[in-house]
Parts: structure tokens; C-alpha cells; sequence
């Protein structure tokens, strides 16, 4: 079976309640439907920023076998 | 070029020198442009205690290493220091340092604001202060200028 690695960090992890998730991948699969399905279809927080295999992306791509999701809220480094 | 996260306490000006010193080529770069970001006992009006920086490891180091790489790219700087801690950090440590080195102050002081101001926008980093009545997750970055936070 082929799979999506989902993670969640800082503000987002808490809330999820966990680090991690692993979606069976499907043809067609958008990164919508993977926070639809981690969240209980909650809405997406206006702020939060998703990295699709450690790049970060705009809007609602469509995913590939394998990839790799990350939802995070703004960064706050340095 | 070196770029690394740093688990524990560093000193920068010290991480500075000995980078310097085993550079090999002194005489080459006139200019060497410093920052060092180092942890207050303040923010948003309330005393912090203590933080932690959370990151996403792989992400964090790839996405250093393009932001030093463009700005390499960008500027004629001959070598490029950034170090980054990570984890649990106490009032008054160093949390980030930029150092670059170019034959001319221009380059060398350009591209280390760029990178130090992409990392802020970009980098993924997460602080979250211990203050008095807990812990909380920092929402945003400041500007960098007082009067605009």
C-alpha cells in the first residue's frame, strides 16, 4: 500500500493531538483532503502553511505516491 | 559554508573566531558582517522566562542551506557561517548567528540581512515562551524595528 506521511508541528500538533499520520494514497488526492481527513473537516486556519515533501507550497496541490505533508502555523525563528 | 542546528548553548562571537581562524585565506575578504540573535527576558509586554524552538528536521536544514546558497548566489560573499539552535534555551543564549564574508562591506552586510530576515519569514521554526502563568506559543515575528512592533 502505498501511503502520504502527514505531519503537524508546534501550535497545529497540540491541537491535532498528534505528531503524525499516514493516509493510503490516492489519484486525485489534494492536500485539502488530507487536512479535511486529519482535522474531522475542520476549516483550514488562514494562517497555516503546509510544506509538501519540505517545500513550501500555495493553494491546494495535488499529491503524489509517497509524498510527504507538513502543516505548521507561521514560522517564528531566528 | 557551513550551516548546522545546534541542540545546545554556543558562544557566538567565539564560534566567529575559530571559524575565521581555520579559514585558510586571510587577506581575501575585507569586510566580515556579524549578527547575532540572542534571547531576551522579554516579549509582548510580558517577562519570559525560558523558551523552546521547536523545528522540522530535514526541512529546517534544507531550507537554511537554499537561503545561504541564494545568497551566495546573489552577493560576492566568499564564505557563509549560520548556526541555529534548537530545544530548550535560557534568557541571555545565543539563538542565531549570521556571519558572512566578502572583499567588500556592501555584499557582505546585504547578504547577511537577507539571510537572517528569510529565515524569519521562512524558516521552519517554532518558539514557544515559558511566562509567568505558563507556556505560549509565539504567533508571529516582529518587524525587527521597535517602533513598528
Amino acid at each position: 500500500m502505498s501511503i502520504i506521511k502527514v505531519k503537524f508541528f508546534a501550535r497545529i500538533r497540540e491541537e491535532m493531538g498528534r505528531a503524525e499520520d499516514q493516509v493510503e494514497f490516492k489519484p486525485g488526492l489534494k492536500v485539502s483532503d488530507i487536512w479535511n481527513r486529519a482535522s474531522g473537516d475542520d476549516e483550514m486556519p488562514e494562517a497555516m502553511l503546509v510544506a509538501v515533501n519540505m517545500e513550501h507550497v500555495k493553494g491546494d496541490p495535488e499529491l503524489k505516491e509517497g509524498d510527504e505533508v507538513a502543516f505548521f502555523p507561521p514560522v517564528t525563528g531566528g | 559554508m557551513r550551516v548546522e542546528l545546534r541542540p545546545a548553548p554556543f558562544d557566538a562571537v567565539a564560534e566567529v573566531g575559530d571559524y575565521r581562524a581555520a579559514g585558510g585565506s586571510p587577506g581575501k575578504s575585507g569586510a566580515t558582517s556579524i549578527f547575532i540573535g540572542t534571547m531576551r527576558d522579554f516579549n509582548e509586554g510580558e517577562e519570559v522566562g525560558a523558551m523552546t524552538l521547536e523545528h522540522y528536521p530535514g526541512m529546517t536544514e534544507k531550507h537554511l542551506k537554499e537561503i545561504c546558497e541564494h545568497a551566495a548566489g546573489q552577493w560576492a560573499v566568499h564564505d557563509i557561517l549560520l548556526l541555529h539552535r534548537t530545544g530548550d534555551i535560557e534568557v541571555g543564549e545565543d539563538i542565531v548567528l549570521v556571519a558572512t564574508w566578502a572583499a567588500h562591506r556592501g555584499d557582505a552586510i546585504d547578504a547577511t540581512r537577507f539571510i537572517i530576515e528569510d529565515l524569519k519569514h521562512r524558516a521552519p521554526f517554532w518558539k514557544k515562551e515559558t511566562v509567568s502563568d505558563g507556556e505560549r506559543w509565539v504567533d508571529r515575528n516582529t518587524s525587527g524595528y521597535s517602533a513598528a512592533d
